[in-house]
């Protein structure tokens, strides 16, 4: 269809493949489009200050224990479900962890190990009542997010407890400085080179894996156009994120989320669980009836959210030197609000982690970019509000008129007829007994 | 008969919906104070023809008359059909299972005073229309704790409620056991005695032959004709005759059938409903598949075909409570789809859309949706593989699409079925049950269906071809199950059976035949 529409649309049509060539992939062009556009925006309105080193490196920091349980909460979504819990479980990990340091003198990477392990029982848990009891998502995890927040001030006496400093280092660490002084991080730099190679080598494989499969690419100047715009941002974020205050650079907490969307964006892409994922949301009887075990991809979905609930929590204890009795109070929010802005469906099989990522990073810059300006939690709130219901309006309207994304339509005038299907033969109404469903004419 | 006998007459209905004709000129007359069968084949178009009448497709959507007491009505919709007394009691009741037997009579249609419910007149209303039908149960018990068989009759106390002049049941008995079967029977009979006509839509002949006064015959959403049963001395032969009679043409590609020994068999498969224990809905059924044959599966709805299907292909449906099945000699245990398709079975489903495709994906990952392990390298999914599988699908099945990129709800029905076939031949499957394989499927995809289901036992594999279209049976089968309330009925070689045997032994569980 995609090679259909850019002959069509000519350098238009080509251009949007820059984002990639898939339908949701054309969703989330929308989304990216309305990030750069926020991005611009509040570096203009705060005079350069969006996009200054010091504050990109505070808004990764402060922001990717979100987007983690973005990640976990997209697959949750997916399935059909959805996790009310998370904040809850993060703030009782988080004190569990904080209190094993504390009393029973655990080595941080060891309790570490036990946050981790902590988060997979709580998700075993969770996963069981859902999948294999049969209750809502949203019971279960509305029970857990009360459970969860009263174990946490049992825990920790309704205090806040301090973690080590070696701890800290997931939450508030950057990458170190090494080799000659550049007046740069040299790590930071490396890192983005890295990306940047792997960025061109990854273009060239996709345009090789299409040729064989007989599909004819998009034509070579939009890869090249691609390649570079994407790594002309890569090198200069890179530079902002290396040219901060001595002593900062990329955080470290910012290194765990990108192994994360890489590790999840291929598990749910190019694995047989991540399909399986899609199928029960999707359509969960086909599913079965395909032989997926449905129980089993739910458990799973279930128990994953609550392990990255886990780390995002030690993330966050990690990154404010305690954990407390409000920590994570009402993250299950902001994660559920990037996945749908990141395109996701309510009623599941459709979503993305890199969608999810996008609708996080739009709360994480309005987010900061409102701060900046000085404007006050209340009016942050409302504006929040109602950007997640206008986000979500678009793309629900947008659907409702078969077009893919608020681009879609600035670009699809000539929409009619995308293929020419045969009419299809209408069932009237489903549900209608068998006997009374027209067939096909049958000839005598 | 003078004009005043008759109550209804419907003259020359035609309904289209697009791309189908669903109803061709149908006329048909009720008589005041008569049971007036209607009889027909699946999809012949009663029940279009009962919408119609009931408003559930209002006056505009059809051409045709209406001529109800001598009047000509537009019923726009079915509270206005219901006004003026002209009641339909659905195959699967309109009853709302947690409130009270008075309360669902009056669900609607509630007595007021002052503006709040008056419940006193209510029940006392509900204990004569109970005392009426025959039902002696305290007017508070909820529907959900009445059985299938007194709920009918608490549909058609709501109905009596109404001042009903014209009662419509699609199927009354069909969920109904014998005895409950006969109450009801004998209290549509009483109705007719207090002047009130029952039209009755049921595929059981020897209850329509004992109850009706008229018979409506139709098929293909034409009227065929009306029977008197006393006058023309109807039985259950001459009703299989009308509906049945037509002649079978050369729609199916030529074959010719290589058939090597048996390699699948079921015995004394026993499987129970879902929610109803004690309704057994699959009755020790033994069948058996040999090698590159087609076996087909022939019964009237609620019969259940699909119900047998799909509790052989790993127990997705009912529970499973007795029987065997045997693969290559050995006996094999299905536990789950899964178990299922590693021992080479497949099952295509009647109902598309709700439980074969996921209509979010696109072609190709529908297309290896049930057996990704095969273009897997553990558990990582090889996307040139898959691209490559599904061209191969597309080439060879020719689905109508410019790329297998394409999302399957972008697809027709024929389109949409291909797709499915090929999701499960990728499986390679040894035995294929196809379930209603063309429904809501036109008649060119149809004759290419037929020729992939004829290829497919051409390689050697069994299938079992479960239709409601007995041409359809007649013209690719190779032997005939029939299957008449759970239980196989009789077992009919392709050559010797018609449509009239046939219909005979899906209608009556007359016979015992063991497979040949």
């Amino acid at each position: 269809m995609s090679e259909d529409t850019s002959t069509r649309r000519g350098a238009l049509g080509d251009l949007k493949k820059i984002f990639g060539s898939g339908s949701s992939n054309l969703r989330q062009f929308g989304i990216l489009f309305s990030l750069i556009a926020i991005i611009l925006l509040f570096q203009y309105l705060t005079d350069g200050l969006t996009l200054s080193s010091g504050n990109l490196i505070n808004l990764v920091s402060q922001y990717s224990y979100i987007l983690i349980l973005a990640i976990g909460m997209v697959m949750v979504i997916i399935a059909g479900h959805i996790d009310l819990s998370v904040g809850s479980v993060a703030a009782f990990v988080g004190i569990v962890v904080a209190t094993a340091m504390r009393d029973w003198n655990f080595p941080w990477p060891l309790a570490i190990l036990l946050g981790l392990f902590v988060g997979m029982l709580i998700g075993a848990w969770q996963g069981a009542w859902v999948a294999y009891v049969g209750v809502p998502a949203f019971i279960v995890t509305l029970a857990g997010m009360l459970i969860f927040r009263g174990g946490n001030q049992v825990i920790g006496n309704a205090n806040t407890v301090p973690v080590p400093d070696g701890f800290t280092i997931i939450g508030s660490g950057y990458l170190p400085e090494v080799g000659p002084n550049t007046g740069y991080n040299n790590l930071t730099l490396l890192l983005g080179l890295i990306i940047v190679v792997a960025v061109v080598y990854s273009e060239w494989r996709a345009r090789r894996v299409q040729k064989i499969m007989g599909s004819t690419p998009a034509p070579l100047w939009v890869s090249i156009v691609k390649v570079a715009l994407l790594c002309a941002v890569i090198v200069y974020a890179s530079v902002l994120f290396a040219g901060g205050r001595v002593g900062t650079s990329f955080p470290v907490s910012g290194i765990i989320l990108g192994v994360l969307v890489l590790f999840y964006a291929f598990v749910t892409r190019n694995t047989i669980f991540g399909r399986h994922v899609y199928a029960v949301g999707g359509n969960k009887l086909a599913a079965e009836l395909s032989g997926v075990k449905s129980r089993r991809v739910n458990f799973l979905v279930m128990m994953n959210m609550s392990i990255l609930s886990a780390l995002a929590g030690m993330i966050f204890v990690a990154r404010s030197v305690a954990s407390g009795p409000q920590d994570g109070l009402s993250w299950e929010l902001d994660a559920i609000a990037a996945v749908f802005i990141g395109g996701a469906a309510v009623s599941g099989g459709i979503g993305t982690v890199v969608g999810s990522i996008i609708g996080g990073l739009v709360m994480a810059v309005l987010n900061n970019g409102l701060q900046l300006l000085g404007v006050g939690s209340d009016w942050v709130q409302i504006i929040k509000g109602m950007v997640l219901l206008v986000a979500v309006g678009v793309d629900v309207w947008n659907k409702s008129q078969g077009r893919p994304s608020i681009i879609g339509l600035l670009t699809q005038k000539k929409k009619t007829a995308e293929f020419p299907a045969e009419p299809p033969l209408v069932v009237p109404d489903k549900g209608t007994p068998e006997s009374a469903r027209p067939q096909a004419t049958r000839p005598n | 008969m003078s004009t005043d006998h008759v109550i209804l007459e419907m003259r020359s209905i035609t309904k289209e919906f697009p791309g189908v004709k669903a109803l061709s000129d149908v006329s048909i007359t009720v008589n005041r104070g008569e049971i007036h069968a209607i009889c027909g084949e699946n999809g012949a178009g009663k029940s279009t023809l009962m919408k119609v009448l009931s408003g559930v497709y209002p006056s505009g959507t059809y051409t045709g008359d209406i001529i109800y007491q001598g009047q000509n009505v537009h019923f726009k919709d079915i509270r206005s059909s219901e006004e003026a007394g002209i009641v339909i009691i659905h195959q699967e009741l309109a009853l709302i299972p947690e409130l009270s037997i008075t309360e669902n009579i009056f669900l609607g249609n509630e007595p007021t005073k002052w503006g709040a419910i008056d419940w006193i007149t209510a029940k006392k209303t509900a204990l004569e229309l109970l005392a009426r039908v025959g039902l002696r149960d305290d007017p508070d018990t909820l529907i959900k704790n009445i059985g299938v068989g007194k709920q009918q009759l608490v549909e058609i106390a709501k109905a009596l409620n109404k001042s009903v002049k014209v009662l419509i049941l699609d199927e009354p008995t069909a969920a109904l056991n014998e005895s409950d079967s006969m109450h009801l029977l004998d209290l549509i009979r009483g109705l007719k005695g207090r002047g009130i006509s029952s039209i009755m839509i049921s595929h059981k002949l020897n209850e329509i032959e004992q109850v009706a006064d008229s018979i409506t015959i139709i098929r293909d959403g034409k009227t065929i004709e009306t029977l008197n049963v006393v006058a023309d001395g109807v039985n259950e032969d001459r009703i299989i005759r009308g509906m049945v009679g037509r002649s079978l043409e050369s729609r199916f590609p030529d074959r010719t059938p290589h058939i090597g020994e048996v390699f699948f068999e079921v015995r004394d498969w026993t499987v129970q409903h879902p929610q109803v224990a004690e309704r057994m809905v699959v009755k020790g059924s033994s069948l058996n598949v040999r090698k590159g044959e087609i076996v087909g599966i022939a019964g009237l709805m609620g019969a259940g075909r699909t119900e047998l299907a799909m509790s052989i292909f790993g127990r997705s449906y009912g529970n499973f409570l007795s029987g065997h099945l045997y693969k290559d000699g050995k006996e094999i245990v299905l536990k789950s789809v899964a178990d299922a398709i590693d021992h080479g079975l497949a099952y295509v489903s009647e109902d598309r859309k709700a439980l074969g495709l996921n209509l979010l994906d696109d072609i190709k990952r529908s297309v290896v949706s049930a057996k990704l392990s095969k273009i897997s390298a553990g558990q990582v999914v090889n996307d040139s593989k898959e691209f490559g599988i599904a061209e191969q699908y597309r080439k060879s099945l020719r689905i109508k699409t410019p790329s297998v990129n394409a999302g399957v709800s972008k697809l027709s029905g024929g389109n949409q079925q291909k797709v499915v076939l090929a999701k499960w031949m990728f499986t390679d499957p040894d035995l294929l049950i196809l379930d209603e394989p063309t429904r809501g499927i036109d008649v060119g995809a149809k004759y290419e269906i037929y020729g992939i289901i004829q290829q497919l036992a051409e390689q050697g594999k069994g299938v079992i071809l479960i239709s409601s279209e007995l041409p359809e049976l007649l013209g690719l089968a190779d032997r005939i199950y029939t299957v008449f309330e759970g239980a196989i009925t009789d077992c009919i070689p392709a050559e010797s059976a018609d449509p009239e045997t046939l219909m005979k032994s899906m209608t009556s569980a007359r016979k015992k035949v063991q497979s040949i």
